[in-house]
């Protein structure tokens, strides 16, 4: 099941931002039994480097994926940690 | 009153307003948990925490009014700044640090 979730995500990332890296990460396992675990959601580590993001604050980078994950983030996702950059920024940071 | 406008006297009154889970002494969430750190690691004087498991009203009034689907939530000087990735990646480049200094909420009175 978590696997499906990780799919759609990136199927979800893919199609919205034409990213040239995504690396979708599963950490559920880590809070198993935890609160917002038991009510079923996910949590889940998104690194994106896309031109999309050029120009845009984190806070607006942040929003345009929650947005693009849609409804997912209500119900398939309890936690989603973003690192959303471009690819200059990508390079000057290392990655 | 309206949540909406509990909510924008909170962030307007306080110079920093955390909405977490749980509370700074005992955070029931591990985002909350660095939230909290983070903001002794900037050496904040003074933040409200907002427990939001404390109130459903201010738990999801907080998401409508910030359009922001997660806790925790960052305000400064009634500016929302980010959840906690972000409040992370500003404290690792020093933006943040930078930011409550200029609003002068750092250090001794």
């Amino acid at each position: 099941m978590s696997a499906t979730r990780v799919e759609r995500i990136r199927a979800a990332l893919q199609e919205r931002f034409a990213p040239t890296r995504l690396e979708i990460g599963d950490d559920s396992a880590l809070h198993a039994g935890h609160a917002g675990a038991r009510e079923g959601g996910g949590h889940y580590r998104v690194f994106i480097v896309s031109e999309a993001f050029q120009g845009c604050s984190r806070v607006v980078r942040q929003r345009m994926i929650y947005d693009a994950v849609g409804d997912m983030m209500h119900k398939d996702i309890h936690a989603l940690a973003i690192r959303a950059l471009t690819a200059a920024e990508a390079e000057s940071q290392g990655h | 009153m309206d949540i909406q406008d509990v909510i924008r006297d909170q962030v307007t009154n306080n110079g920093v307003v955390l909405y977490m889970k749980g509370t700074p002494q005992f955070p029931q969430c591990g985002f909350s948990s660095t939230a909290v750190q983070i903001l002794k690691g900037c050496g904040v004087r003074e933040v409200l925490a907002v427990n939001v498991l404390a109130d459903p009203e201010i738990r999801q009034g907080i998401k409508e009014f910030s359009n922001w689907p997660t806790i925790p939530q960052l305000y400064v000087k009634g500016e929302f700044v980010g959840g906690s990735d972000i409040m992370r990646e500003m404290y690792d480049s020093g933006e943040l640090q930078q930011m409550l200094k200029d609003a002068g909420l750092v250090g001794e009175d």
